[in-house]
């Protein structure tokens, strides 16, 4: 149980650093270390010593399926947000190298609120 | 049949917006699609609040599961009340954006559609892990409708917006698996009190509250908001100052009078935070000079107003916070909608280059004057009440600083929408030129924000039904034992 509490700490300790480092793909990396602890955390949640299949011939010992569904679910939803994260990312860099838009200017490109108004057949 | 009323505004839009991904040419169809989808979840929500105005309860587990494993989905007063507001944010945003043609975008529609989706099932939710889940179904939508322009300027809002929301559905969830932890359980009606009982409950829970507030954008957590709003399409804004922060803000009520039950430890520090989210983002809003800028500041002050009534915890005052949010919601959005008609006919919402609205567009400046008029509190709008109803609870617990900062917040609020009043619809008119819109997109336009802001007043006018209703959901919540679930 210590050794996963050592995990977290050691996992949410290295994704914080990475998220305060200032850059987009440190950003990213840190996201991802911080919810591997917070996975862990899900699965100790439920207890770590029962290992026994949760449905199939259970028995005493069995673990919870609550917790493990939980971090399926979470696992999955992150890795679609880190591969959205990375796609911004990948376009924000394209459009730096290509020049990129002043940021104080606000009202740029703001001029067309009928944007591709007429573009799609009715 | 009434048990699949209660999964009607979460099934309903999801499963057209999945139909309408097939149909990325058929601009009219998406059209029509969502505005009817919406229309059929307004009328779900009505029914919903008719069936349990006498505070009664619906549960619905899909599939028949044991309740631990089912998803199960309960409609309260509460629930049912802000499932109206939010559906009719919903039905408006979507027309307001055929009128001013932002749903060019092939995705544009069925995103807004998971959006609703998600926040719906957000408020129907019976556990918090689903309530984990249902908030990401909201939020992925509104990462990709925020970039869906594709400038590099929607990618830096969106950067910040995205890590924001992301980091507090990281704590979230971390708050979530922590509660599991300690009290083995994740489903609401078994956490009743867990929050006042034990402290690892406590803490555990404090973690998700505090995780919600950053999605509410409450004060120390705010500065994203104004960061990520004020550069995305005016319909967005007002589709996202409807449902994100909103359901944010319901679920940080429920959760805190749930698991809490209105534990007197902690209300000191909900009250605090409410007033300094007042007195942040009225005195944020002084130095804007656009207007979505200067609205979502306004948004920090608001959440403000609605926390206060939590933080006093009596039955007036979570009544009088209950009242005051669901108003707000169509405040808010009759606000960003006006935003939005103004950026459709001048391609701006910068206080430099508009003027002299009021006499070209006297409508549009009828209904942000009603709207504005009810953000500040003045009779005879909804605002004037809600606001009412709070000070009067807080002078009934003696809450004397939170009255005079409530009273002093008005004040402020009415001077900023005094300012775009004074520098939009009155005055000389501005250099920016109208833009090439015909005159029926403009009309609607108009009438999407003209609706709302008609809605408020009649609020107003005719407060007595959902003051009722408030009143209902406020003992819903703090007794939510007592009450009789009907199980479907």
């Amino acid at each position: 149980m210590s050794a996963a509490a050592l995990l977290v700490g050691l996992l949410a300790a290295a994704g914080t650093f990475m998220l305060l480092r200032g850059t987009q793909l440190r950003l990213i990396i840190g996201f991802i270390l911080l919810t591997h602890a917070v996975n862990v955390v899900l699965l100790s949640a439920g207890g770590l010593r029962w290992r026994a299949p949760a449905f199939a011939g259970g028995g005493p010992g069995r673990a919870d399926p609550l917790p493990q569904a939980f971090a399926l679910t979470a696992i999955v939803i992150t890795f679609g947000i880190t591969i959205y994260l990375l796609g911004l990312l990948v376009r924000t860099g394209r459009d730096a190298a290509g020049g990129g838009a002043d940021p104080t200017d606000d009202d740029r490109a703001d001029t067309r609120p009928g944007d591709g108004r007429e573009q799609d057949e009715l | 049949m009434i048990g699949s009323l209660v999964v009607v505004p979460v099934v309903a839009p999801l499963a057209t917006a999945a139909v309408l991904l097939a149909f990325a040419r058929r601009r009219a169809l998406r059209r029509v699609a969502g505005l009817v989808v919406s229309g059929v979840v307004l009328v779900a929500a009505v029914c919903l609040l008719i069936l349990v105005r006498d505070g009664s309860v619906l549960v619905v587990r899909i599939g028949g599961w044991a309740p631990v494993v089912a998803i199960g989905f309960a409609a309260d007063t509460f629930t049912a009340l802000m499932l109206c507001a939010a559906a009719l944010v919903v039905l408006v945003c979507l027309a307001s954006a055929a009128a001013t043609g932002q749903d060019g975008h092939p995705f544009f529609v069925p995103l807004a559609l998971v959006l609703a989706a998600g926040a719906n099932g957000a408020l129907l939710t019976v556990d918090l892990f689903n309530l984990f889940v249902l908030i990401e179904v909201m939020l992925v939508p509104s990462y990709v409708l925020l970039a869906l322009r594709g400038e590099a300027r929607d990618m830096r809002a969106s950067r910040v917006y995205v890590a924001t929301n992301l980091l507090a559905s990281t704590l979230l969830l971390t708050g979530v698996g922590l509660l599991y932890g300690v009290s083995g359980t994740v489903q609401l009606a078994e956490l009743v009190g867990a929050g006042r009982e034990s402290s690892p409950a406590a803490l555990a829970g404090g973690l998700v509250l505090v995780a919600l507030a950053l999605k509410s954008a409450v004060v120390p957590v705010h500065a994203w908001l104004p960061r990520s709003y004020s550069d995305a399409p005016p319909v967005v804004v007002a589709l996202f100052s409807g449902l994100l922060t909103k359901v944010g803000l319901y679920a940080l009520i429920r959760v805190f009078a749930v698991v809490y039950g209105g534990a007197a430890d902690y209300l000191w520090i909900i009250g605090v935070v409410a007033l300094v989210s007042m007195v942040v983002g009225v005195l944020g809003a002084v130095g804007e000079h656009s207007m979505r800028r200067i609205l979502s500041f306004h948004m920090v002050s608001q959440i403000g107003y609605v926390l206060l009534g939590l933080a006093l915890f009596t039955e007036a005052s979570l009544t009088a916070a209950i009242f005051y949010l669901v108003q707000y919601i169509l405040v808010k959005a009759a606000l960003f909608l006006s935003v939005a008609a103004v950026h459709a006919d001048r391609g701006t919402d910068r206080l430099a280059s508009l003027g002299g609205l009021a006499a070209t567009r006297p409508i549009l400046a009828m209904s942000f004057a009603g709207a504005a008029l009810s953000l500040a509190g003045l009779p005879p709008f909804s605002g004037f009440l809600a606001k009412f109803l709070l000070i009067r609870a807080a002078v009934d617990s003696g809450a004397w600083l939170a009255v005079a900062v409530a009273l002093g917040v008005s004040l402020l609020t009415l001077t900023s929408m005094l300012k775009i009043w004074g520098s939009v619809f009155w005055g000389p008119p501005g250099p920016a030129e109208p833009v090439a819109l015909g005159e029926g997109a403009r009309t609607w336009a108009t009438a999407s924000a003209l609706t709302l802001a008609v809605v408020t007043l009649l609020l107003g006018l005719a407060a007595q039904q959902l003051l009722v209703l408030s009143g209902e959901a406020a003992t819903g919540l703090t007794d939510p034992v007592e009450h009789p679930r009907v199980e479907r």
